[in-house]
């Protein structure tokens, strides 16, 4: 296994009224692992802590954050330490948007790091040529470029460091779709040099054909841990309730919405996070549900399927 | 194109500013109580009548007060700045004498005040909230809010009095013929004026790099340099300095306003004979056409000052850049 996760769950050190500290949980109790050669996407709403995850297996966590759990790379047990010299070497990480690029430093500056030596050059323009990108780009500075061009350069960027894993933070949101067809196609070829790819997104529809697990992430947990094979019809071979509503919400299965919003975190329900809104739900469900293997998957359910 | 627009409007808010200034000060000259004659004469000295109307006469004193603006503008636009009346001498040789102490002192205050602040402001920012930025921000605030007059005080009493380390005043030692005196005794006497300006000035930089250093740490391209492995002082020095030098600069080219400002208060306290003092004086004896000249002098040097930071400002940034080309 090139990645292992085991037992996380990240909370924030909150202060209500000055003194009163209170802990907010983002995460719970995650665990997954990710071979070498794949691409594991975690799907879930915006703003479920998706990102907090990917920042966790950075280490690169705001301080008020407190982790607990093991996050194990190629069989070792990450200490910070370590999180600090494996990332943008062994683990890159390629953000969302040009946000993430030094407003007023040159492209190639940053996709090299300022280390422009040869090698580092002629990486750069083997890179350049085979995500498309004009070799001129390296030239321009970031509010030069479009959002496409933008995702490439994030891309490039990482695959400067020649990582095992990449970890990449919603890939679809405010691109045309060709360019989101492009990235994903991008990301296959890197996952089929046998490079892991772990993938997060809230769009479901546009990722699943590229993904070979998809995790269903919801309100801090993963409640199902799918594979590829398991997207058939109208989902009846998926495992959850809740990743069963979700599959049947896209617009090429039917478009029926679940009722209900998520928990806000801090507000979680006791025992299953999905229980308000779950059409199956009885009294043991007020239990938290062991995340068991299931079919070949993994599941968090007292009922599924 | 539109860069030539923008000249054109620069140019033309720059002489009505020019016009403005100096009618104003002109008005407050004429309406204040101090006759000009007299301060020209002296105290206790005994005159006639009639010798002070011939006084009155030679300086122009006895026209109207548009007149007498009128016939100072139109000197004006030849190139002349006329005469003081309390130096009795060209105007413009005046200033250019004062300036050129003012000028080692502002320009002293000007990069101490910079890089105080700069180097106080990276460290508030790099330890937000952690006890070196807290103590380093109640500093930074009671030098901001410290009179300019009352620090240069305390600095004399104790640097000058009562350890005796510096000269009490003056720009050279007295005495010494001015051909004589040596770069190192100009610094020498420079050195607590322009220590009184810089601790007063700092701290309006020092935040402002405080914040802009916070504001670009809690950005996601830093996030994203740390998620890359590079390390902290390679953030700092790449990122972090890189993107708050320039406006830091430029906002200190903006500050030449305040610095103008409270070297006139520096150069009070510490007799020091610059432009500050001398703008001092004319107001106190009714220099009109020295006042005036200073008045003219100080907004274009404000005024380039804020132009410089405009500049720069556009010049650091490439988004600017693009957005007036
Ligand atoms: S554990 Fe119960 S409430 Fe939760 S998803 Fe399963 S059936 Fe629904």
């Amino acid at each position: 296994m090139l990645l292992e996760v085991e037992n996380l769950s990240i909370s924030f050190r909150r202060y209500e009224n000055k003194a009163q500290q209170i802990l907010l949980p983002v995460v719970c109790n995650l665990s997954f692992s990710l071979d070498y050669g794949q691409i594991m996407s975690v799907v879930g709403a915006s703003g479920s802590g998706k990102t907090i995850l990917l920042q966790a297996i950075l280490g690169i966590l705001p301080q008020e954050a407190i982790v607990q759990g093991n996050i194990i790379f190629q069989g070792q047990t990450l200490t910070p330490k370590q999180q600090r010299q494996l990332c943008g070497k062994k683990i890159a990480y390629i953000p969302q948007s040009v946000q993430f690029l030094d407003p007023l430093m040159r492209i190639e500056h940053q996709v090299c790091q300022g280390k422009r030596d040869t090698t580092n050059k002629k990486r750069q323009e083997q890179i350049f040529s085979f995500l498309g990108l004009p070799p001129a780009t390296g030239r321009l500075f970031p509010h030069q470029i479009s959002g496409g061009m933008a995702r490439k350069v994030l891309i490039a960027c990482a695959l400067m460091s020649n990582a095992d894993l990449y970890l990449v933070d919603e890939p679809t949101p405010g691109l045309e779709e060709s360019i989101v067809q492009d990235f994903l196609q991008t990301c296959r070829a890197i996952a089929d040099q046998g490079k892991s790819i772990l993938l997060i997104s809230h769009d479901i529809g546009s990722i699943l054909p590229f993904s070979d697990k998809v995790a269903f992430f919801y309100a801090g947990s993963i409640l199902e841990i799918a594979n590829q094979a398991d997207f058939t019809a109208n989902g009846q071979n998926l495992r959850h309730p809740f990743s069963k509503a979700l599959y049947q919400a896209l617009p090429q299965n039917n478009f029926t919405p679940i009722p209900g919003h998520a928990p806000y975190s801090g507000k979680l329900p006791n025992g299953c996070p999905f229980a308000p809104r779950c059409p199956k739900f009885d009294d043991c469900c007020q239990q938290e549900p062991p995340f068991l293997d299931w079919r070949n998957g993994k599941v968090a359910c007292f009922h599924a399927t | 194109m539109i860069k030539s627009h923008r000249f054109l409007r620069q140019f033309i808010r720059f002489i009505t500013l020019l016009i403005a200034t100096c009618a104003i000060a002109f008005l407050l000259m004429e309406a204040s109580p101090i006759d000009p004659v007299q301060s020209y004469i002296g105290a206790g000295v005994a005159v006639s009548p009639e010798q002070r109307e011939q006084i009155s006469a030679y300086w122009g004193l006895d026209q109207s007060p548009i007149e007498r603006f009128y016939t100072w503008g139109n000197h004006l636009l030849h190139g002349d700045f006329g005469d003081s009346l309390i130096y009795r001498r060209p105007v413009l040789q005046v200033i250019g004498e004062k300036f050129t102490n003012s000028f080692c002192l502002m320009l002293a205050a000007w990069l101490g005040a910079g890089l105080i602040g700069l180097f106080l402001g990276c460290l508030m920012g790099l330890y937000e909230n952690r006890w070196p930025d807290k103590i380093l921000k109640t500093i930074s605030y009671l030098f901001a809010s410290t009179p300019a007059f009352w620090l240069g005080l305390l600095l004399l009493l104790f640097f000058a009095v009562y350890l005796e380390l510096f000269p009490i005043g003056f720009s050279a030692p007295i005495g010494v013929a001015a051909a004589d005196i040596t770069w190192g005794q100009r610094l020498y006497h420079l050195f607590l004026p322009a220590l009184t300006l810089s601790l007063t000035s700092f701290a309006n930089i020092a935040l402002h790099t405080r914040e802009k250093l916070i504001a670009i740490y809690h950005s996601d391209f830093i996030l994203f340099a740390k998620a890359r492995g590079e390390s902290n002082k390679s953030i700092f020095f790449r990122h972090g300095l890189r993107n708050i030098l320039l406006p830091a600069i430029s906002l200190q080219f903006a500050s030449f306003s305040e610095l103008f400002g409270g070297s006139v208060l520096a150069e009070t306290v510490f007799s020091y004979p610059g432009l500050g003092q001398a703008a001092v004086n004319a107001g106190l004896r009714g220099d009109i056409p020295l006042l005036l000249g200073i008045t003219l002098f100080s907004v274009i040097f404000v005024f380039c000052g804020n132009l410089m930071a405009d500049i720069l400002y556009g010049w650091a940034d490439p988004r600017t850049k693009e957005a007036s080309k």
